[in-house]
């Protein structure tokens, strides 16, 4: 089965934005004790009934790379939202390193975390956390001005980030005048203002009805498209997570379970806690057309002067109605079928193939969702081609194969 | 074991008589310039501007109906012949209010900041709230003498608690998200404070300030005992000589006084932005066209 693993590529390329090396965080009274006893081999659970302390982030280690967007996927109470903190340390480590552009932010000062807050590192809430008494554009410009940047700057800079977020006019409105859609996209601004080279988002879209999360998930995508930042996304959802993720880190219990591509993760769980997501998730989002096609069609190469007669043999040898034609550097040219093509060849038609071809054959981009061909291949008589950017032929999607890959799901 | 609570008492208070005067004599000059500065201001507004300025502002504030209330309210306070001894009255209770949110304000956040001053400070609020308010009045003239000092001293501590004990709960009551907020975008300590906890517990802090100025004012008719005057002269005169008319002439213009208090401060901390909508309602309404001219520059 093809698979597009473009993503793969370029998200791993250079040095990490951000390190994790083997991070722990325990809750309670004598964390060291905690964490010596858990070391010496025993449970969680054993650590907890012998200290009463609660191990919220377990050994947890991980690279994330600049520009893409890094999912911290997980249902609640798995530590997913102690680990973001754990990120710009509004909660500090038990133990470990994070460094951010190589640098342990676990040594760092109070002082020197103030600075690294205001000028790398901006965050998203769940509920907004808009502070009320403030207009939407004092509540864009709440980092700058924290920061010590004077009025007509941080104002300047506020209204640009209100205005990439589609709020231009509402810079003197309240936040309870608001939606809870344009509420995010204020948060959105707040956090993009001091233009951070990291955006911490805290389960940013939770809050928000189905059809404004896809939008405000779309707008993010937009965002990071003209200008490219490092985002680290938490969230329960695995929609959301493959929708936007180019990479996805899957909790269990305070553990990182599993770090890869959506598609990684869909193809290869690693355990049945992450088999068990894709039972509500809608796999048609997830695949692209070029990871169902097969190559289970009979293909026929056109070259000048050589027989349709072959290629019917071929066609009747593996029984098949339909055959896709292909020129020699496998761009695909058209789609015929058995009883069109015997028709051209008695007829001795000049072409017999250009002629023959099936008129309503429309062949699809591999890197389209399979959700918007799910239609056009289940109403299809014939199977479907699917080509790549250069309009080489990839192979093309059968009822049956379709069938069998979101069955996938159930 | 035999010990007497009272006696220990009475030396602390002639230790400290006799060893701290000059200290007390301190505090006595700046409480007195404070009460008698607000005092002097307050009677020198001529009565009929007096009864105008609060008509507005409860016209303002609250309403016509409250407004209407307002005047014929006050109206009948002058006509009885105690306008004077209101404002005195208004006067010491300002005085109070303004030294118990002094003192009561930092205090409150040094509560909410540290959980050992809270566990500290609660028991104290405890004493001065339900010991009963005649106890103050003996050290307070001990210290100080008679007369307006000592009446607001008194006052000072029997209505402070309110203004503590809401200042410290609404900076605790604050959504965790608000700090989280304020701390990820690089607040300092005393920026997330300025910032963020205390704009957001202001209706809060509000309720407190309105509790103290009603405590302040039934304390500062107590207070009269030591000679701290106002309407509380008219209610004492009117039980020492069993002048049923005169005490109840009194009593009604502290309850008209009680009212009037009551519902401006309410109004002030009814809403987040009530105190803002207060300090600058000019530029709240020239607000429409500003977008306009801004986006297209």
């Amino acid at each position: 089965m093809a698979m597009t693993t473009e993503t793969d590529g370029t998200a791993k390329a250079g040095t990490p934005k951000i390190s994790l090396k083997s991070v722990f965080k325990v809750f309670g009274e004598r964390p060291e004790k905690a964490l010596e006893l858990y070391r010496s081999g025993k449970s969680k659970a054993e650590v907890h009934a012998e200290t009463g302390n609660s191990i919220g982030v377990l050994d947890a280690s991980f690279d994330v790379y600049p520009g893409e967007i890094f999912v911290i996927m997980g249902l609640s109470g798995s530590g997913k939202s102690t680990l973001l903190r754990l990120l710009n340390r509004l909660i500090d480590p038990t133990s470990g390193s994070i460094a951010i552009d190589g640098e342990d932010i676990t040594r760092m000062s109070r002082r020197e975390l103030i600075e690294l807050r205001r000028r790398d590192i901006s965050m998203v809430f769940q509920s907004f956390a808009l502070l009320p008494n403030r207009t939407v554009l004092n509540n864009a410009a709440f980092g700058l001005e924290v920061a010590g940047m004077g009025d007509a700057e941080r104002h300047r800079k506020a209204r640009a980030a209100l205005e990439a977020v589609g709020l231009a006019g509402y810079a003197d409105s309240r936040p309870d005048q608001l939606s809870g859609g344009m509420k995010q996209r204020v948060g959105l601004a707040r956090a993009l203002a001091s233009e951070p080279t990291i955006l911490l988002m805290d389960e940013a879209f939770s809050a928000l009805d189905p059809l404004i999360r896809t939008e405000m998930q779309d707008e993010l995508v937009r965002l990071q498209s003209e200008h490219s930042r490092t985002i680290v996304f938490v969230s329960h959802d695995l929609d959301e997570a493959m929708r936007i993720g180019d990479r996805i880190c899957i909790m269990q219990d305070g553990a990182v379970i599993q770090v890869g591509t959506p598609d990684e993760i869909v193809m290869n769980p690693a355990n049945d806690y992450i088999r068990s997501f894709f039972r509500n998730v809608d796999v048609s989002q997830v695949f692209k057309a070029g990871d169902v096609a097969r190559q289970t069609q009979v293909t026929i190469i056109e070259r000048q002067g050589v027989s349709a007669a072959a290629a019917l043999e071929r066609m009747k040898n593996y029984d098949r109605d339909y055959a896709i034609i292909l020129g020699r550097d496998k761009t695909y040219h058209g789609m015929v079928s058995q009883a069109s093509l015997i028709e051209k060849v008695r007829a001795r038609d000049a072409d017999p193939y250009r002629s023959a071809f099936i008129r309503d054959v429309e062949a699809i981009p591999a890197d389209e969702p399979l959700s918007n061909v799910l239609g056009r291949v289940a109403s299809s008589p014939w199977p479907v081609p699917v080509v790549d950017q250069r309009n080489r032929y990839v192979g093309s999607i059968s009822k049956s194969a379709l069938l069998e890959t979101l069955d996938r799901a159930g | 074991m035999d010990f007497e609570i009272g006696s220990g008492v009475d030396k602390a208070v002639n230790y400290v008589l006799d060893n701290y005067s000059p200290a007390l004599d301190v505090i006595a000059t700046a409480i007195g310039f404070v009460t008698s500065g607000i005092l002097n201001l307050l009677s020198a507004i001529p009565m009929p501007v007096g009864i105008a300025i609060f008509v507005v502002l409860s016209l303002w504030r609250v309403g016509f109906g409250f407004a209407l209330f307002t005047g014929l309210a006050l109206w009948l306070v002058q006509h009885m012949g105690l306008w004077a001894a209101t404002m005195e009255t208004l006067a010491l209770v300002i005085a109070s209010t303004f030294l118990a949110m002094i003192i009561g304000l930092p205090l409150g956040i040094a509560m909410a900041r540290k959980d050992t001053v809270a566990a500290a400070v609660r028991p104290v609020l405890d004493l001065m709230q339900t010991m009963p308010a005649f106890v103050y009045l003996i050290p307070a003239a001990m210290f100080f003498g008679l007369g307006a000092v000592p009446g607001t001293i008194a006052t000072v501590i029997f209505a402070m608690p309110p203004v503590v004990r809401l200042t410290n709960l609404g900076i605790r009551q604050v959504h965790g998200e608000f700090i989280e907020a304020g701390q990820a975008f690089g607040c300092t300590p005393s920026q997330l404070l300025f910032k963020v906890q205390l704009p957001n517990a202001l209706p809060s802090i509000m309720a407190g300030i309105n509790q103290t100025i009603m405590l302040s004012l039934s304390m500062v008719v107590i207070a009269s005992m030591i000679g701290a005057g106002g309407i509380g002269n008219t209610v004492l005169t009117g039980i020492q000589r069993l002048d049923v008319g005169t005490g109840f002439e009194g009593g009604l213009a502290v309850v008209i006084l009680a009212v009037i208090l009551d519902r401006i401060t309410q109004s002030l901390g009814k809403e987040g932005v009530g105190l803002r909508r207060f300090l600058v309602w000019k530029p709240a309404e020239s607000k429409v066209p500003q977008p306009r001219t801004a986006t297209s520059s």
